[in-house]
């Protein structure tokens, strides 16, 4: 059980690290909310599902899954407002020949 | 146990660094929708370090409200800022 949990919380580091790589590489919005949208929601996901399972079972591991579905719920919620945001108010994509 | 604890304070610390990683692009963003979207990243790695610093000092009773409590009120936050900028029509 604590063996699995560390497994999953190293899982979830890689890919918070990925998102993290990618914030700062990527060159504009549009590509830059696939970092925070759809990496780092799997990422956290990864890493509260490790430390339940450390936890075992206990009425800590119901509250840790409580926060796991908020946060996979929002992320993609508020990412998604913020780039429909950007598209309406007429921020143009990137593109690689430079107009 | 005392491994277990070091290994928590090493994830603490990765999650600090990509907080670091994150606030770069906050500064740095061309457009305002990147510092918007630097900012839920930071909330996401906050949320995350809340409930870790509860398992390192076994006390994630407390610690996942207070994680609870942080999401809800960046839900709205950013969901305020984002209908803000939608309405203002600019980039």
């Amino acid at each position: 059980m604590s063996l699995a949990g560390i497994g999953f919380i190293l899982v979830g580091l890689f890919f918070l690290l990925v998102a993290a790589i990618g914030m700062v590489r990527l060159p504009d919005v549009y590509t830059r909310s696939h970092a925070v949208g759809m990496t780092d929601s799997i990422g956290g996901f990864f890493l509260l599902t490790g430390l339940a399972l450390y936890q075992g079972f206990s009425t800590n591991l119901v509250r840790i899954l409580i926060v796991l579905a908020l946060l996979y719920l929002l992320n993609p919620v508020i990412t998604h407002a913020t780039v429909r945001a950007a598209l309406r108010s007429g921020l143009k994509p990137w593109s690689k020949e430079k107009p | 146990m005392t491994e277990m604890r070091v290994f928590f304070l090493f994830v603490l610390s990765a999650l600090a660094a990509m907080i670091g990683v994150y606030l770069y692009r906050v500064i740095r963003g061309p457009t305002v929708f990147d510092r918007v979207l630097g900012l839920n990243g930071i909330s996401t790695k906050a949320i995350i370090l809340l409930v870790v610093i509860g398992t390192v000092y076994n006390r994630v009773d407390m610690f996942v409200d207070i994680s609870t409590g942080y999401a809800l009120l960046n839900l709205v936050a950013a969901l305020a800022i984002a209908k803000y900028l939608e309405e203002r029509g600019s980039a």
